[in-house]
This record gives C-alpha cells, structure tokens and sequence, in this order.
C-alpha cells in the first residue's frame, strides 16, 4: 500500500514540484484500483449478461450438453416478457405500492424530527436506523413468526373471536408488501429528514410572513423544498423493492411471485442463464427508464446529486 | 429456569433422545427450461477470445471417466464429502460415525453439509465440471431425478470399482440394489432414502371430519387455504398422478397435461396456501397448512420438537420413494478414499447409528436389531418409515425418469407455470 | 432489500447533526398537530423495533424438548427464560462458520472497498480529468441497480469465464457493490475541507509522503472511518448479490436464509442480538467520539 501511495500520491500529484505529466496522470492513478475493479467486475459483467441473454441452446438428444450458441436470439426478450409480463407487472405495482405508503408514513415523522426534534434528533434517528442493526433476514422472519395463523397477534385475535377461524395474512400480496414497506421505511424517512433539515429557518419565517396559514407555507415553501429528499427516497425504496424477492419468499404465497423470484429460480435452479439474463437485463432497464422520468418529472438536475 | 442441563442426563440417553435431521431437500427440484449447459467455447468464440473446441461440456471429462484407472489409486487419508444439513449423525457437534470412520482407516473426513437443493447445488459444481477441473469433493449426495441422469450422461460421475463394495454387496437392501436410476449400481450407492406422503394438524381432521386418508383430501374445498403442495415440481406432478390413479414412471405428456389441469384448478379455487420446498414443515407447525405433502423423516422430528401432533400418512393412493445417493464427480482428488468411506457405511452398525439419527429409511435392513438395542432407538426400530415392512413398500411408487433434456423441459413446461405465475 | 442505499443518508445525517444548533422553527398554533405527530413517530419506532425485539426475547426462550437435542429449532412458543443457548452459542459448528466467512469477508472486502473508494474520491475532488464524468455515471448505475443485477451479471461473466465461486468471488462482489458506497462518502466529505492547510503543509514538511499522512489523512479520517462502515454494515448483511457467487461458500445471512426453510436454531437469535448490540455499541461509541471532538473544538 505505501508503494503505492508514493506512485500516486495525491499531495505528491498536487505539490508545487510535480511535471505536467505527474499532473494528467495522478488522478488515473488515484482511480485505477477502484475503476479497474468497477469495470472489470460491473461493467464487463453487464456486457457478459447482455450477451447470454442472446444466446441459444444446441438441441442434442438425452442429458448430453452441448453448450449455447451465440445466436444474436433477440426473440429471447419477447419471449422473456411474453412468459413473466405478469411477475414484472406486478413488481412494479408492489414496488409503486410500497415507495407511495412508506412517503405517506415517511413523511410526518420525518417532518417532526426535522422541525419539532429539537436536541432529541440525533436520538430519534438512531432509533430509526436500529433496524439495520439486525440482519434483514432475521427481520422478515421475526415478521413470517408474528402473523402467521396461529402467531402471537392472530393467534390471539382468532382465539378471542375477533377474526374468524382461519383468516390470514401470510401467503397474501399485503403480506408481502408490508414486509417491503418494513424494510423500506428508513431509507425513506433518512434523505427526507436531512432535505428537510437543510431548509433554512429564515426561509420559513419569511413564507410564514407572506402566506395566511400553515397549509400554505408547507405546499408552497416546505415541500416543494423537501423534493430532492423526495428523490433519493424513492431511488432507495423503489429500486430495492421492485428487484426484492426474500420478502415474496419468506411472507408470500402461490399468487406473490416477484420477478426476483424468477430471475433467481432462473440463474440458480433452471440455470436457463439466457432467459436468466434477458429478465435481468428488462428489470434494469425498466428501472433505469423509470429512474430517469421520475428525475425529470421533479426537476431533478443532476441524479448524481442525490446518490 | 433453565431447562438445559446436559449434565444431568446420560450422554448416551441424551444421543438417543436427540435424533433428529432437521432438513430434507427439495427432491430433484428439476432443471429448468432449456437447461443445456453453457458453452464456454461459443461464447469465447463469440466474444473474439482463443478458447477451447465448443462442443461443451461432457467431452473433456468424457475421457478422464471412462479411461479411470482405479488400480492406480492409493489412499490419502483425506475425504471431502458434501451432504445435506443435519443428514447424518451428531453429537455435540461431532459425527460419531465419522470419528469412528477416522479412527478406522486413517481417513480424516472434512464433512461439509452444504447442499440444500438439488438443482442449486448442482448449479455449483457443473461449471467445473464442463471445464474438467475438480469440483473439490470426493462424495457428493443427489437425489435420483434429472441432475443425476445428467451427470451420468455427460460421465460426469468416476464408475465405481464393484470389487470394493463387499460391504454394499452382503448388506444392501434389495430396494436400493441396481436401481433403474443406474443399472447395477454402476456410479451411485445410495446413502438414505425415503417416502412422500401426507402430514396433517388436528385442523384438518376438524374441518374434514374425519381422520384424512387419501391424497384426495389435498383437493378437499374445506381445507381451502390451507393446503400445502410442494414446490418441486416433480413432487407437485407425481402426487397429482396418483390422485387421478396414474402410474407416474409410466406416465406419458398426456397424463401430465390432464395431472396439471386439476393441479391448477386446485390452485385456482385458493386450495393452496403455498408452494413450499423443505419449509412446508414449519408452515404446519405454524398452522398456516392443515395439510400437506411431506416426506417421512420430518413429522417425526417434528412430533419430538414440540408439535406432538402433527401426524404422517401413507395414503391409500399410495407415496412416492426417492433414494438420495453417494457419488464420486470426475477428477475428484481422493476416490479410493470416497469408495472406502462409501462401502463402510453399508456396515450395519454402521448404518444403525446414522438410521438412529436420520430417521429416514435406512439402506441397511440388518441395522434393525441393532438401532433396537441402541438408546431411544425402540420407536425408530419399529417405524415402518424408517424399515419398511411390506404395507408400505407395497405402496410405494418410483418417479418418470427422464431421458433427456426434451422430455425433461416439456415436464417442465407443464408443471412449472403452475408454481411459477 | 437491503441495507446498500443508505449511504447518502447516514452520511448526510452526519453532516447535518454536525452544525446542528439552530432553534427549531415555530409555527403558532399547531401545539396539537405537533403533539399528535410526536406520539406517531414514537408509535412508528415501536413498530421498527418490533422484529428487534422479537430476536432479542426469542433468544432466551426456553425450549425443553429442543433443549436436549444436538440441533434444535427455536420455539414461537414461549416457554420461559433460559440463557443455555447463550451459553452454546457456537453450538452449531456450521453456523459459526459461516458468521466467521461473513466477518472475514467483511473486514476485508470493507478494507479494500475503502482505500478504492477513498482514492477514487480523491481524485473526484481534486482534479478535473477526462473520464470522470464516464466514472460518475458507472458508480451511479452501481448504486442505482437492483442487487439481483449486480449479483446475476457478475455470475454471469463468472459462468462465462468458468470460474469456480467461493470465498474469493463474495469478496470480489463485496467490494465491487462498496466502492461506489465508499467514494460518494468521502467525497462529501472531502468536498468542503479547504486545500490551504494541506498546501501550507507541504511547505512545513519536505516529504509529502509526511504532508498526507500528518495532516492530510487526519482531515479526511472520519469520512473514511464513516466509508469503512458504512462498506462493513452493507458487506456483513448482503444477502442477494452473496447467494448468485457464493457456490458452496456459507456466509451468515445466507445460513439463516437456508435455514428459515427447515426452522433456525435459537443461535441465531443469540448472534443476530450480539451482532445487533455491537453495531449499536460501536455507532453510540462513534456518536460520542463525535460530541467530544466537538465540544473540544468548541471550546
């Protein structure tokens, strides 16, 4: 490492004795572990996909491998679509589902912290980030315990005759939902608190100067001020919940199937690598699209500004 | 306060008391669509790099199986042997057959459980595989089902030297002796086998009104929402098929088509809870399931742990056997090692000590008296589930066996959708 | 899901409670809203805690007829306190392998994953060079990718090029999902140190090699240590991208993902909790470290 700090150094690169050349080359220096390691094992691998997802299987007799071919097979993604539309369809509708729920929840509790927390804030974050302390399959197991059928919370209400014998919740679409929205919610609450938190308190003042009520000041002044928390609290629910499948596996049911689900049972069972593929490669282009619009529609500038 | 006081109970009682195998596996959760291999060499091809021929797989290896020259092998007191979680006997933390192995021979074992499914443990090794490298174990254990046909067809497996198996050949049951899977027991000895039948919790027996029976019961609108089916698919079509009093080995596409049509229908009219793979227990324990399909070992691990009264049947239709077996993958490191430690657990005091932990069925049927005499081992002894007397054999059915990879996908087509949609 | 995303977030927080002395702003006559939403937010911590909870408690049930048993299964039904699975936490030999891959892993992918990222933010921050722009955007793909992406492509290209998958392939996709983690964090905060005291410090010192590391590398410390972490935490919890490269290698959240399948034993409650109090251990250590430098400052 120290050899290596001397080759690139960066106080060596922006001291007053460094060559021009010692100038262009220091920050390729500084880059090329990290950079070499992005391309080699990120972006490499998502041409290697691309590619798989093109391919076609050689038609042999028995259980004898004969390997793919490199069939420029574009029909795979029609095919892809055509078979699993449904579980992309129904992701998204999950993932939409849980982004919207956890802003709605989200967004007053961050508000309070952010206005009312007062010498408190630092407590009340750390309280919501404790989750993260725990492993999240941990906490989607604790949840599958808690609401299944003869649990501790309908075990309970069905014996006191409050829901009827044999009523549900595991193996539903709102189980699994809820098990995202679980899981989702600080990273919603976190980026909205701290947007929140950087509105300048002159600011409000001023707005609570110039508008009548509090309703005004908030759509006109406080939200519109809060959209990039917005932003980046969608980018880390939405994402993580449309490509999720350990909730759909641990809290769902027969009609829950997400495409991670798919793409998993695909790559890791059916090892099918080029429908495999083809479904990876839809799902992160769809989201990419998505990401992009959603930047547009809330006059994001740059995405990279909230990553 | 504190229930757990080892030193207060005999070790000896306390192993008795504690068989348990908590884990079966998914039974050959079969290979997908299409699941030819990939071939390196197209792709390199494809991709502008110098690479090896492109025809695939088998061949490389083709040649290092069939030309195995087991003369040649010495022992290196090493073993790598993957097997499935809680599949063989411990105590503390130890594997007393194991010990007793190392003590032997001189063979030190490195004993991971690591295999959990079929398929995704298959998907582990078949790229070394495909590349002729090793896969880094001398003993692995699948079930009979596509990966096994697979890796018999591409000689992916070392073909055993029968003249070391005297062990196998005096004591081995006539069930698991020159299985259609592989005539004359050619590449695999099998390690423990087992039934798919029904389990079920007083539930059912409540909403039914009577006692369950039949795998009919599985289609009974009372128990809607809470039927467990299993999400292997070659387990969903096999029970399916007895059901509408199909022979499943003998089974054409027809039957299958018809088998899935009642299979959706069950899932159409909210029968199913859910497709589940070793997890069905614990959704029967949990009461989300009344009913199930279950393979045999677990209720009765089940009934120690807690749940005294979840039961097991042999239906009237009939349960499905499987045989999950030992092998030895091509360019493994220590073969003669594996085939030693292969032969010795066919011994019947051998085979008693895993049979008195495992609780599936046991390969060795003279291991019997033995588990008898051996603590807690009365009720294993006894248990037609762990020595099948004739009642149970008699109602025991094989899998189709595939042939290929055609027949395998059309399967696969047919049933798959159903879990998967 | 999983922790990634959090990074922007944590570290932001970071930066904000740093400056935090401002009076809370005060809108007349909302004294009920307020009160309303202040019970809803301890309402919602309660039920972020609930799972939290649950392992916690579930940890020191008794269970008397697993109690005996050499693997035993944790029991949902409460059945009295006992501390014996406290005491044989590591009693099951194959979960204790697996918390120690996941450290293992951890600690260095996380190590490795800083000093990429520290450097890559270094560079972001100091100089304007061809590339970087391409750079920004590759980082921001990794971040913004769905995890099952990230771990189907890298097993995909492993596929192609016939790797065998294990320990060193989890480290490798460790370290490729943290980078981009890493160099977002420090770079926020490298963004507002001024350049005036390391430029004086390389006329006090000749060696520069002494200028970074004396007065450099002290500057930018909390940023890395916050990287660091930040790559341990997303590193030791990865359970998607780990499950498509692991092959036979067992990490932690894989061994209880395989497990929920045929009922976990009670250890993992018993980890899941010790891992939980160190976390929270070595964060309120952190926080604390945080406040004193402060209040130094300050005064």
């Amino acid at each position: 490492m120290e050899q290596h700090l001397r080759a690139d150094h960066p106080v060596i690169a922006a001291g007053r004795h460094r060559t021009r050349l010692g100038k262009w080359l220091a920050p390729y220096g500084l880059i090329s572990p990290g950079g070499l390691w992005l391309l080699v094992f990120f972006v490499v691998p998502m041409f290697t996909m691309l590619m798989l997802s093109l391919e076609t299987p050689v038609a042999t007799t028995g259980f004898v491998n004969a390997g793919y071919r490199f069939t420029w097979h574009v029909a795979q993604f029609g095919d892809a679509l055509s078979q699993y539309h449904t579980e992309f369809v129904r992701s998204l509708l999950y993932g939409t589902f849980v982004t919207v729920v956890s802003l709605v929840v989200g967004y007053p509790a961050a508000y309070w912290i952010a206005f009312r927390g007062g010498d408190r804030k630092t407590i009340y974050l750390f309280l919501l980030l404790l989750p993260f302390f725990v492993s999240f399959v941990i906490r989607s197991l604790a949840w599958q315990f808690l609401l299944s059928d003869n649990g501790i919370v309908l075990g309970t209400l069905e014996r006191i005759h409050l829901l009827p014998f044999g009523f549900r919740i595991i193996g539903t679409a709102w189980a699994v939902m809820a098990g995202i929205t679980y899981n989702s919610l600080p990273f919603m609450v976190l980026p909205l608190y701290v947007s929140l938190e950087k509105i300048d308190v002159s600011v409000v003042e001023a707005a609570q100067d110039l508008y009548s009520n509090g309703r005004e000041v908030f759509t006109k002044v406080i939200f519109p001020l809060s959209v990039p928390g917005i932003f980046a609290g969608f980018l880390l629910t939405f994402v993580p919940a449309v490509g999720d499948y350990v909730n759909a596996t641990i809290l769902g049911g027969p009609t829950t199937t997400m495409i991670g689900n798919i793409i998993q049972f695909q790559f890791l069972q059916a090892q099918d690598y080029p429908m495999a593929s083809a479904l990876s490669f839809i799902l992160m282009s769809v989201l990419l699209v998505g990401i992009i619009a959603y930047a547009r529609i809330l006059g994001t500038r740059q995405i990279e500004e909230y990553v | 306060m504190d229930a757990f006081d080892e030193h207060g109970i005999d070790p000896a009682l306390l192993r008795g008391l504690t068989q348990r195998r908590l884990s079966r596996r998914q039974l050959f959760r079969t290979a997908g669509v299409g699941a030819a291999t990939l071939s390196l060499g197209a792709l390199l091809e494809a991709c502008g790099v110098q690479g090896g021929g492109s025809s695939g797989g088998g061949t490389t290896s083709a040649s290092a199986a069939a030309g195995f020259d087991w003369s040649s092998q010495t022992l290196h007191h090493e073993l790598d042997f993957a097997n499935w979680p809680y599949y063989i006997d411990t105590h503390k933390g130890d594997h007393p057959s194991l010990d007793l192995f190392t003590k032997q021979t001189g063979i030190k074992v490195n004993y991971r459980p690591v295999i959990n499914d079929n398929a995704a443990f298959f998907a582990t090794i078949k790229p070394s595989l495909e590349a002729g490298k090793p896969t880094g174990w001398d003993i692995v254990v699948i079930t009979n089902g596509a990966q096994l046909s697979e890796l018999i067809a591409n000689n992916w497996l070392i073909p055993l030297d029968q003249s070391k198996l005297t062990n196998f050949k005096k004591y081995a049951s006539p069930l698991v002796k020159d299985p259609a899977y592989d005539p004359g027991n050619k590449y695999t000895v099998t390690w423990q086998s087992g039934f798919t039948g029904i389990a079920y919790s007083p539930a059912a027996t409540k909403a039914l009104g009577h006692e369950p029976t039949s795998v009919s019961d599985l289609w009974d609108p009372r128990l809607k929402g809470h039927v467990g089916m299993m999400s292997d698919n070659t387990e969903l079509g096999s029970v399916g098929m007895l059901k509408l009093g199909i022979e499943p080995s003998t089974s054409t596409p027809d039957d299958w088509k018809k088998t899935a049509t009642i299979l959706q229908q069950q899932k159409n009219d909210g029968l199913v809870r859910n497709y589940y793979d070793q997890s069905y227990i614990n959704a029967l324990e949990n009461g989300d399931t009344w009913i199930t399909q279950a393979w045999s070992g677990d209720v009765f691990i089940a009934n120690e742990s807690g749940y005294p009264e979840l039961k097991f049947i042999v239906p009237q239709e009939g349960v499905m056997s499987w045989h999950d077996n030992m092998m030895i993958p091509v360019m493994a490191a220590n073969p003669l090692d594996a085939i030693t430690y292969m032969d010795y657990v066919y011994q019947p005091k051998i085979a008693a000590m895993l049979a008195n932990y495992i609780w599936y069925v046991t390969p060795v049927p003279e291991a019997k008296p033995l588990v008898a005499k051996m603590p807690g081992g009365k009720p294993v002894a006894s248990s037609p589930l762990v020595f099948p007397d004739q009642s149970v054999v008699s109602k025991a059915h094989d899998y189709y066996t595939f042939t290929g990879h055609q027949d395998l996908s059309e399967w696969n087509s047919i049933f798959e959708p159903i879990i998967q949609s | 899901m999983s922790l990634d995303r959090l990074a922007v977030a944590e570290m932001n927080v970071g930066d904000v409670e740093a400056e935090d002395t401002r009076p809370p702003v005060r809108t007349p006559a909302r004294r009920w809203f307020d009160l309303g939403l202040g019970v809803y937010v301890k309402v919602l911590i309660l039920y972020l805690l609930v799972p939290i909870a649950i392992m916690v408690l579930y940890s020191f049930n008794s269970n008397p007829a697993a109690a005996t048993a050499t693997a035993p299964k944790v029991s949902f039904r409460w059945q009295g306190l006992t501390v014996a699975w406290w005491r044989q936490w590591n009693g099951v030999p194959d979960l204790t392998t697996a918390l120690w891959n996941s450290l293992v892993i951890a600690v260095v992918s996380s190590i490795v994953a800083t000093v990429c990222g520290t450097l890559i933010a270094l560079a972001l921050v100091r100089y304007r060079f061809r590339g970087a722009g391409s750079l920004e955007i590759v980082m921001f793909l990794n971040i913004a990718a769905p995890e099952i992406v990230l771990g189907a492509s890298l097993l995909s290209f492993l596929v192609v090029l016939n790797v065998a998958r294990g320990l060193v392939t989890i480290f490798i996709a460790h370290v490729m999902f943290n980078i981009a983690f890493v160099a977002v964090t420090v770079r926020a905060r490298l963004a507002g140190y001024s350049r005036a005291i390391e430029e004086a410090a390389q006329d006090l010192y000749a060696d520069p090699l002494q200028a970074f590391l004396r007065v450099t590398l002290p500057m930018i410390w909390p940023g890395i240590l916050g990287g660091f972490l930040l790559a341990f935490a997303l590193s030791i919890d990865d359970f998607v991208t780990t499950n498509f490269v692991a092959g036979a290698t067992i990490t932690f959240p894989l061994w209880v993902y395989g497990a929920v399948k045929v009922g976990i034993p009670p250890q993992v409650f018993v980890m899941g909790t010790a891992i939980f109090t160190l976390g929270v251990v070595i964060a309120l250590v952190n926080v604390l470290g945080v406040f004193r430098r402060r209040r130094l400052s300050a005064a």
